[in-house]
């Protein structure tokens, strides 16, 4: 118990003085997911909602490699980033390993499926409900598209913030491919691993509450935006 | 003058399910004018047969065919399911979707909407969600939707099975207006009053077929089948 | 939403214009926390930002083989030198050295604090079984702890050896919670702020002798590493502001680490 209430004091202390070291571990946490939940969201929305419209030979068999790929395991994720952006690795040349761009790349391709998955099963079910009303009115099938988007939006944010939420918490593959460089590539999940590794609990526990208050400050953030829980069912 | 896209003609209509047939064969001409009542028990294909009038159902065999090529055709059509679909949308917005599907200017479609809200009773509730709406008003709003864009046929498949009296007679008093501006109107129902208040020919079906097919006042006085004389009984018709 | 984003964007994107160097630790050099006191000073003295990736010893030299790293401080001699035959650096230079310890529960079960030599001190606990952490990482520590077993002229195995395959602060919290022995540098142990019921048992044997050498990747192998930057820093290191950084740091008052780098002229 003492370890928990020394964690939240020094996170407290943390927040309230402004920690210039906080700050900018933050910040880079914020900019790294933030980036990686943009572009996974441009490719996994569009993706699961196409996915949950059309109907094509090998559907379902695309359907379950994408819920498989929902449980990838960062630190494999990390491992084949490292060996692709490596100097020795086939996209060497770009010098992206250990830079932020390396780290939103991992967490890309680990967010993407979870996104595109939560979001077909979101547009399945619209799509349920409207189909008939929809073919009905004769609408286009660009009309169409853009309805389930319209009337899915909030469903489809939920599945962004999924995303947002895997990401800010991962470690293992940020790890590999960002390196953890003070200043540089240091995330809040990979300080954390690196106080918890000198048995400064305190201070990491500090972090932890941080990246904890960090989650759930986004998610009202953009809740309250998006009115998402306020309307009920819609 | 735009050519009318009824009458409206199913030949040797087939729709199946798993292989089984659930409707047809079936023949039936829809003419210009009119308010048809499809009656029959539960099970009977009346959803079915209105769904592939609509071209909502493959048909296995036979075709249905209007006065214009099938894409313009569907456009002049408006369609009421039993349980209402509500659009994740505002009653208005609900109203306006169907006018900016065709390409009609937002401050245009909204005026429309609320002529129609009015109409139908909804003007307070414009800015509600219409998922939050109650059944009667939800089916209410359905029907304002299809009607809208000025259909030339309206199909409803029991629009007030599960409304009270107080609900099913605003219904009828706006199908009763739609039909008196020219729109055909082709309805489904198991609740023999309402036929009788409001048919000008009926369509009487048992087991995925059409049974009985004629002028409204005819089929209430001397129906030709024993099922329907049944059915008009009062008698349970399975 | 889309501005805010923009914003935080903006603030974040402050790209610093220093000339960076990327330079592969071990985690034993980082947690003693000499990395802060040279890190400034090299960016003072020569406008050098040494990027610190803090991994175990078989990680950094990897790093190094891949190119992915513009030069290694490590303590792992055999390695090191297989990594020089090998062409993947230029030459090892020695710059300092600190000592490793052997930690382990209060009680002392093995009574390791009356062996002779850190040999024998392994040997014991071998014998009577007592519960040893091993990092298990092929890092310059797991390294030196073989070596050690090799003098003791006991294989360890069984219940009582437990590898964690992680960092010495990993393996520490490990030897916390179990009561356990465990191979450590001074200055990872000294640092260290979950000691429990842990002590400093043994030191003192010359073989515990933890020498750290610098080695700059082979710009021949990969032209792309920042070669001439590696040399600066390799002046800076064996210098005489860094003897004095050196010699001069203390964790509680105990002196950690021996600068031994021999100046070259």
């Amino acid at each position: 118990m003492g370890d928990i209430w020394e964690g939240l004091a020094s996170g407290f202390w943390l927040v309230v003085t402004l920690d210039p070291d906080l700050v900018a571990i933050t910040l880079m946490s914020l900019r790294v997911t933030v980036t990686a939940t943009l572009i996974a969201s441009c490719i996994a929305l569009p993706f699961g909602a196409w996915l949950a419209i059309r109907r094509f030979r090998h559907r379902r068999l695309v359907i379950a490699v994408l819920n498989a790929l929902m449980g990838l395991p960062p630190v494999v994720v990390g491992l084949i980033v490292y060996l692709l952006f490596s100097r020795s690795g086939p996209f060497g040349v770009l010098g992206l390993l250990f830079t932020p761009t390396a780290m939103i790349i991992a967490q890309v391709i680990i967010i993407a499926p979870l996104i595109a998955s939560i979001a077909h099963q979101a547009m399945r079910d619209l799509w349920a409900d409207y189909h008939d009303l929809l073919i009905s009115m004769s609408a286009s099938k660009w009309q169409r598209v853009k309805t389930l988007i319209w009337d899915g939006r909030r469903a489809l944010l939920t599945a962004a913030l999924a995303g947002f939420g895997r990401a800010i918490g991962e470690v293992g593959a940020i790890m590999i491919v960002g390196g953890n460089i003070d200043n540089a590539t240091r995330v809040l999940t990979t300080a954390i691993a690196l106080e918890t590794g000198k048995g400064d609990f305190a201070r990491a526990l500090g972090l932890g509450f941080v990246l904890i208050g960090l989650a759930v400050t986004v998610n009202i953030v953009i809740h309250t935006v998006g009115r998402t829980e306020r309307e009920g069912k819609w | 003058m735009v050519t009318p896209v009824l009458p409206l003609t199913m030949s040797g209509a087939v729709v199946k399910r798993r292989s089984k047939i659930v409707l047809g064969p079936v023949d039936l001409t829809i003419g210009g004018q009119g308010l048809t009542i499809v009656l029959g028990p539960n099970g009977a294909g009346k959803t079915t047969l209105l769904r592939a009038l609509h071209g909502l159902e493959r048909l296995a065999q036979g075709d249905t065919v209007w006065q214009v090529p099938l894409d313009q055709a569907r456009a002049r059509q408006g369609f009421v399911f039993q349980s209402p679909i509500m659009l994740r949308r505002s009653v208005l917005d609900n109203l306006t979707y169907p006018l900016r599907l065709n390409g009609m200017a937002k401050p245009e479609a909204a005026q429309m909407a609320r002529g129609w809200a009015a109409r139908v009773g909804l003007d307070r509730a414009l800015e509600q969600p219409a998922p939050q709406l109650s059944g009667g008003e939800q089916q209410k709003l359905a029907l304002a939707r299809a009607l809208i864009t000025a259909p030339e046929i309206v199909f409803l498949d029991e629009p007030c099975a599960s409304l009270d009296g107080r609900a099913t007679r605003e219904i009828e008093t706006i199908l009763l207006a739609a039909h008196a501006s020219g729109t055909r109107i082709v309805m489904a129902t198991h609740d023999i009053g309402q036929a009788k208040r409001l048919a000008t020919e009926v369509v009487f079906m048992m087991r995925g077929a059409i049974v009985e097919n004629g002028p409204a006042a005819a089929f209430f006085a001397s129906p030709k089948t024993p099922q329907a004389a049944a059915l008009l009984r009062g008698d349970i018709v399975e | 939403m889309i501005r805010l984003f923009t914003c935080v964007l903006a603030l974040v994107a402050s790209a610093t214009h220093a000339e960076t160097l990327r330079l592969a630790v071990t985690t034993s050099f980082h947690n003693a926390g000499l990395a802060e006191i040279l890190l400034p000073a090299i960016a003072e003295d020569t406008a050098i930002e040494v990027q610190l990736l803090v991994v175990g010893t078989g990680q950094a030299l990897r790093l190094g083989e891949a190119g992915d790293v513009d030069a290694i401080l490590v303590h792992a001699r055999t390695s090191e030198e297989a990594f020089i035959a090998a062409g993947h650096g230029t030459h090892r230079r020695e710059i300092m050295y600190n000592d490793f310890v052997l930690i382990g529960p209060r009680a002392d079960p093995a009574a390791i604090a009356l062996a002779p030599t850190a040999g024998d001190a392994l040997a014991r606990i071998a014998r009577t079984e007592s519960i040893f952490v091993s990092r298990g990482d092929d890092s310059g520590t797991h390294q030196m702890e073989r070596a050690l077993w090799e003098r003791a002229q006991s294989a360890p195995g069984g219940d009582w050896y437990r590898s964690v395959g992680a960092g010495m602060g990993a393996a520490l919290n490990t030897a916390a919670a179990m009561d356990a022995y465990v191979l450590s540098d001074r200055a990872s142990w000294l640092n260290f702020g979950n000691k429990a019921g842990l002590e400093l048992l043994f030191s003192g044997d010359p073989v515990l002798f933890n020498q750290y050498a610098y080695i700059p990747v082979n710009p021949a192998r990969h032209p792309h590493v920042k070669h001439e930057l590696a040399q600066q820093l390799e002046q800076w290191l064996t210098g005489a502001d860094a003897a004095q950084l050196i010699n001069g740091y203390t964790i509680n008052g105990t002196p950690l680490f021996t600068f031994n780098a021999q100046t070259r002229d």
